[in-house]
């Protein structure tokens, strides 16, 4: 076990704390960057893939993981962040600039539903941005001269100044440098006052006010950087799927995203990808699996429903602080390796306290 | 006319609401947790409910106690294995949980190799719609459904009225130390809610099956019924039934005055003026915050 003793203050605020750590990231970059040399298109598709469900999760992570506020609508955010970038794609803006358009039109769209936040909590907000899902996606397939409604919109190839992504390595590097910059542009967040407020919010309300934090503009500021990450996220879906129809973006896929940040470990930067890809790695997981099923369970359709649904309750009841929480454990305990006991880690049980007090 | 005929329709839709929103409620009002899986509890017990009298054949006064007993079983079993280990973590674990719970059935549901992703029928002896005085024409189902749930109230307060698990799953709904401090057994209860919360969501079901069939994503009407607790307030009775007809008004009247696309939407527009407006919905308890 490695023991950093601080000596200035820039140390402390450094965002890697050693230079092991240094060196691990570094890798797992190279790693990145080389990967499209040796993977082979699918299996690189399926990266790119894991890299937007990253940014998105870190969207929906800023805001449950960190503020506290949990959001059953954030594939609405997903959804206008999508068309945005699709419209203004078939409107020829480069990509350089309507992906950052994209995210603003979501973050807007998330203030407007940061204000009914204000005056609700707990799952009365579920419910709220539950509605605010359904009504976007409604919107969505209605709004046919925009949208094009439920017979879906072709989005165009991004293109910045003569530059067209038109192939899987070129839009794998785009969405690299996205995650990258949103990777770090959330962690740089989280260690600034905005940051150290979402999570005083998060553990309790009343100490977040008795320490002078607005509890208003915090939680709306939570929901459009929230809205923002999701909503870039969204733009680049679009360019991966290329089709968008608005039951992409409906109540399954909010789910989806929920189990994303669970699963990952609520939180935790690293949970946000780590959810990514096991949201990704599940469904190919089943599928290689199958062949090895009898075939009446192999071939049932609701096969994945009932995996997925199994290891979310697993997770939530053996491993509340999900695979991150995992991996910190395992972690551990090679440090500590002859002197590790059970429970080290271990959730503290707290009494429950009535959200109809809080 | 067309109107009234519209209103009485909804007010029929709007009872199914209420009841799946009564399960919700129950939960909620005595765990202080919301449970997802609702919606997915209902569908399980249509397809128990179609075991019983197609499959095998038996009449409907035995197949509806029957499917009835059986969920509050599983209410029960799932109370005991899945919730319990939970209690006292964030409101966020218990949802995800029940969650969980939902894909799981609906995932096993479609496993079953006789149900698969079809649409099934339950053969309930329903014969033509009545008129009534008026030129009104209601459906026996509708009928039913509302004669049953007028039922289903006077049971719910007679039991919370009269008995002692009634009283006992009041004083722990209130204040759950103080009811355990009172010799009140209060995790028992909570078995007993959500076994009572499983028995009323596969009433429902049997209610619902002749206007919607029975099929793997029934559940997903659940999520209608959200709007219905809040709207009356989540941790009211009352307010889940009342919540559950004005929502099946409001959708039925949006579906008929409103260009095509208002219906759905419209329970999910009204439910977020309800909490703009009166954050605790129509019903629901007012309690003052202390530090």
């Amino acid at each position: 076990m490695r023991t950093v003793f601080k000596t200035s203050y820039d140390q402390d605020i450094d965002l890697f704390k050693h230079g092991g750590q240094r060196f691990w990231y570094a890798l797992l970059m190279l790693g990145l960057v080389a990967a499209p040399f040796f993977l082979e298109s699918y299996a690189l598709t399926q990266l790119s893939f894991v890299l937007i469900y990253g940014v998105v999760g870190l969207g929906l992570m800023l805001l449950a993981g960190f503020t506290g506020l949990f959001s059953m609508g954030h594939a609405a955010f997903l959804g206008v962040g999508a068309y945005a970038q699709a419209l203004l794609c078939q409107a020829g803006w480069p990509f350089l600039l309507s992906m950052p358009v994209a995210g603003a039109l979501a973050a807007a769209v998330g203030v407007l539903v940061g204000l009914p936040a204000l005056r609700v909590k707990g799952i009365y907000l579920a419910i709220a941005t539950l509605s605010f899902g359904f009504i976007v996606e409604e919107g969505l397939a209605r709004w046919e001269s925009l949208t094009g409604g439920n017979a879906g919109l072709l989005v165009p190839q991004a293109q910045a100044f003569g530059w067209v992504v038109d192939s899987g390595e070129k839009f794998y590097a785009v969405c690299l440098v996205v995650a990258v910059l949103s990777t770090l542009a959330v962690l740089n967040l989280l260690r600034s006052p905005t940051g150290r407020a979402f999570v005083a919010v998060r553990d309790s309300e009343v100490s977040a006010q008795c320490m002078g934090i607005h509890l208003a503009s915090t939680k709306t500021l939570a929901f459009a950087l929230s809205a923002f990450f999701t909503g870039l996220g969204g733009a680049l879906y679009a360019h991966q799927i290329r089709f968008l129809s608005p039951d992409q973006f409906g109540i399954l896929q909010s789910i989806d995203l929920l189990l994303l940040v669970t699963i990952g470990g609520l939180g935790s930067v690293h949970g946000a990808f780590l959810g990514a890809i096991f949201l990704i790695a599940m469904p190919q997981g089943i599928a290689m699996l199958k062949d090895y099923l009898p075939p009446h369970i192999g071939q049932a359709p609701g096969l994945q429903s009932a995996v997925f649904g199994l290891v979310l309750i697993g997770f939530v009841l053996f491993e509340p602080l999900g695979l991150y929480g995992r991996w910190v454990k395992i972690r551990t305990w090679l440090q500590l390796f002859p002197f590790y006991r059970r429970g080290m880690l271990a959730r503290q049980k707290s009494y429950q306290k009535s959200e109809r007090l809080r | 006319m067309a109107a009234w005929q519209v209103l009485v329709s909804g007010l029929a839709q709007g009872c199914i609401y209420g009841l799946i929103a009564l399960g919700f409620v129950l939960i909620y009002k005595a765990t202080e947790t919301v449970s997802f899986a609702q919606g997915d509890l209902m569908m399980v017990g249509g397809f128990v409910a179609l075991l019983l009298l197609n499959h095998l054949g038996w009449p409907l006064w035995a197949v509806l106690p029957l499917s009835v007993l059986a969920l509050a079983a599983l209410g029960l079993g799932l109370e005991r294995l899945v919730i319990r280990p939970v209690l006292g973590q964030p409101a966020f674990s218990v949802v995800m949980l029940t969650l969980g719970l939902g894909y799981l059935a609906r995932g096993l549901i479609t496993m079953l190799p006789v149900v698969g992703t079809e649409t099934h029928r339950l053969n309930l002896p329903y014969g033509e719609p009545l008129q009534l005085p008026g030129g009104l024409v209601l459906a026996v189902e509708q009928l039913v459904v509302m004669g049953s749930t007028v039922l289903l109230c006077g049971l719910l307060f007679a039991l919370f009225r009269f008995t002692r698990v009634g009283l006992a799953m009041q004083a722990a709904s209130q204040n759950q130390l103080a009811a355990h401090l009172m010799g009140i057994p209060v995790r028992r209860l909570n078995g007993y809610v959500w076994a009572l919360a499983a028995g009323v969501a596969a009433l429902a079901a049997v209610l619902l099956a002749p206007i919607t069939f029975v099929h793997a994503n029934m559940g997903l009407i659940g999520l209608k019924a959200f709007p219905a607790a809040v709207v009356g307030g989540f941790g009211s009775l009352p307010g889940a039934i009342l919540g559950g007809l004005i929502i099946g008004v409001v959708e039925a009247l949006a579906g008929f005055y409103l260009p095509e696309g208002f219906k759905d939407v419209s329970a999910y527009v009204l439910v977020l003026v309800v909490l703009v407006l009166m954050p605790h919905g129509l019903l629901g308890e007012r309690q003052v915050k202390r530090v």
